[in-house]
């Protein structure tokens, strides 16, 4: 019994489930209707669907992150693009004689799209062929897309009345929210290319050494290119989301800083910073933390002066439990001898031997 | 190879950035209107050079329209410059605007601090200085004329008031919830502050719950929906702009409520599409905070031109707005 106790707490997924069990288990008692669900205009309606529903962008996001994160890279320039590809979507829209026509929604999907893809191949191309660093390189474009982002809305918001749109952010499906199946397609589909092929290794092993990778005949640099580009594209549709969630674009806020609740996601999944090996199942529990602790501080009422410090204190809290060595000090501790190795797993940057 | 590669990274990490600051600097320099040379040596005609913060919302556009529409009209000839959020651009332009010699300088500032230097140099030019829409925090008050803004404590006092007088047939307690503006921003604390004044004056009226939904409609709809969960009986919303109230209009819908009716909603600012919401009333009320300051700017800048004195703050020109003062309103809106 203790054996296996042990071994589930040694899962890598352990910590992150623990702590969103904690989280919903302390709502619940200060609310204890937080985790109701009820069926209102034939959805579902209630707390944990909001949660589900909201954390659809930032999932979405975060699949690309992890992917940019396991080459070694960083994509800073997600948030400016969920902005433009909204931007572009939403004024197409706006344009349109019908704003309702499934042709006009799906072309202006189409374009935000090409035009995400572009911009994520200007990512790809600074990286992995100019070489520069990732976090400057997407720097750039983090920085100018918000201004790219208001030319395309002139400054203004651009409100759309158009119910296929809004369907992306709102609509619903098996009485569920569409969001929430986008994301999960979305999720599927890149760990389908990623775990039933033998792209994920090669990802993983240009994390682990780029330069090693390409002598062993993976072309690098094409690898790095791809995962800017599907970064690019996942940052998209987060884009369509947010902004049908509100039929309206705004080039300041759409997207705002999601670029790092993003990367905290893939750090709370347990993918390394440093590159390597990737866990995309770890970015989705880890963006459902991050949505579920901003709806904490909503329904807790937690004033804004000290939500940020809560909300800091929770992701130190969570930062620390993931990693092995403080486990390992505080373990050693409590039981006053040396931990045994098997509970002190070393996760930081694997070698990859593919 | 590994060693090499990261050698050599630095290097290229500050080129990138050079690269980047290059960009933003020539793109602020192609920015500034230089217009005419000379300035107002010599002529009659009043020169006014006007640094904007940027174009970040439909208010400030609003507002920079106003000031240029209301400049042709005055017959003052004007040389602008959008600072796009940047203290440092203004500065810049500002000390261009004293290197040229305008008649007066108008401004308003990106952030609060940091202005000292060179509105001293300003003064020592001999170019008075007008602030629009935001304050300085400097504590010498000789370095400007005047500043020319809204009172956003007296918007969220107009907004309490409103809500005391509707609220007198009402028995027992009125519960209202808050959508609070940036943290820490001047408007939010100082709507937040006239509201809660107001509603000070009838014990029924209760905030029992009070976040920041950021100033965003996505910000608003989301802290809305928690607060639909965790409080059944809301009767009232007070956001502290038009967007976090648009936001929160959905929420309440999705919720199985009707806005404006199950729920009051008061909010702040009167841009369109909050003019039409209130319009279709789906709003109750909206005290306007009106970036049409143009031409009040202009006639204080020709006072100040001619010699004449003014006071040291002076409040824009600012109404409220029922539903049906909305509809007759509706037509004529231009932001």
């Amino acid at each position: 019994m203790n054996e296996r106790l042990r071994s589930m707490a040694s899962h890598r997924l352990f910590w992150p489930v623990a702590v969103l069990v904690v989280m919903l288990a302390v709502n619940t008692i200060y609310r204890p209707g937080f985790l109701a669900v009820e069926v209102n205009n034939g959805h579902l309606y209630g707390t944990p669907i909001d949660i589900l529903r909201l954390s659809a962008p930032l999932i979405l996001v975060g699949l690309g992150m992890t992917l940019v994160i396991s080459t070694g890279g960083i994509d800073l320039s997600v948030g400016s693009i969920c902005a433009i590809s909204g931007a572009i979507a939403c004024l197409h829209i706006s344009q349109a004689p019908d704003q309702n026509s499934l042709v006009t929604v799906f072309t202006a999907l189409a374009m935000a799209l090409g035009a995400a893809l572009v911009l994520g191949a200007w990512n790809g191309v600074l990286v992995s062929v100019i070489g520069i660093q990732p976090i400057i390189a997407t720097l750039i474009l983090m920085v100018a897309g918000r201004g790219l982002a208001q030319l395309v809305t002139e400054g203004q918001i651009i409100t759309i009345n158009s119910g296929p749109y809004r369907a992306l952010g709102l609509g619903h499906l098996l009485t569920l929210p569409l969001a929430i199946f986008i994301a999960l397609g979305a999720a599927l589909l890149i760990a389908a290319l990623t775990r039933r092929t033998a792209l994920g290794m090669i990802i993983e092993s240009v994390g682990g050494n780029r330069e090693a990778s390409r002598l062993a005949g993976i072309r690098s640099a094409r690898m790095v290119f791809l995962v800017y580009v599907v970064s690019a594209a996942c940052a998209a549709v987060a884009g369509f989301m947010m902004t049908a969630n509100v039929s309206s674009a705004d080039g300041n806020n759409a997207g705002l800083w999601v670029e790092l609740d993003a990367i905290l996601a893939v750090v709370i999944g347990g993918t390394s910073l440093a590159g390597g090996r990737f866990y995309l199942s770890g970015t989705i529990l880890g963006a459902l933390i991050i949505q579920t602790l901003t709806t904490t501080v909503y329904a807790m009422n937690i004033s804004p002066q000290t939500a940020l410090l809560f909300k800091a204190v929770v992701v130190i809290a969570v930062c620390l439990i993931q990693a092995p060595e403080f486990r390992a000090k505080l373990g050693r501790r409590r039981r006053g001898g040396p931990p045994s190795p098997s509970s002190a797993p070393q996760p930081q940057k694997e070698e990859v031997t593919a | 190879m590994r060693n090499m590669r990261m050698s050599l990274a630095p290097r290229r990490a500050v080129a990138a950035l050079a690269a980047v600051l290059l960009a933003g600097g020539m793109a602020a320099c192609g920015n500034s209107d230089t217009g005419t040379d000379g300035g107002g040596a010599g002529d009659d005609k009043i020169v006014m050079g006007f640094s904007q913060v940027g174009a970040e919302s439909g208010w400030r556009t609003a507002n920079t329209n106003s000031i240029k529409e209301a400049a042709a009209e005055a017959g003052i000839e004007l040389k602008f410059d959008d600072a796009q959020q940047k203290q440092e651009n203004q500065i810049k332009a500002i000390r261009n605007y004293i290197q040229q010699k305008v008649d007066v300088i108008a401004f308003s500032p990106v952030v609060e601090s940091g202005w000292d230097t060179v509105l001293k140099e300003a003064k020592d030019a001999g170019i008075p200085v007008i602030l629009t829409d935001r304050a300085v925090d400097s504590a010498d008050k000789s370095l400007y004329k005047t500043f020319l803004g809204s009172d956003f404590v007296k918007e969220g006092r107009l907004s309490g008031e409103w809500l005391v007088e509707n609220s007198k047939d009402a028995t027992g307690d009125v519960n209202i919830v808050e959508l609070q503006g940036t943290t820490g921003s001047a408007p939010a604390n100082d709507r937040k502050k006239g509201f809660a004044e107001a509603i000070a004056a009838d014990p029924k009226l209760k905030v029992i719950a009070s976040q920041s939904g950021d100033f965003t409609r996505a910000g608003g709809k989301q802290v809305m929906e928690q607060f639909l969960k965790a409080h059944p009986k809301i009767d009232v919303l007070f956001a502290h702009n038009d967007d976090m109230g648009l936001g929160a209009l959905e929420a309440i819908t999705a919720a199985g409520k009707e806005p404006g009716k199950d729920i009051t909603i008061i909010t702040i600012d009167a841009v369109k599409d909050g003019m039409q919401a209130l319009a279709d009333g789906k709003f109750n009320f909206i005290a306007e905070c009106s970036p049409l300051l143009g031409p009040q700017l202009m006639d204080l800048a020709k006072k100040i031109h001619a010699g004449e004195e003014v006071p040291p703050r002076i409040e824009t020109e600012e109404t409220t707005f029922t539903q049906e003062q909305a509809k007759e309103a509706l037509p004529n809106r231009k932001y």
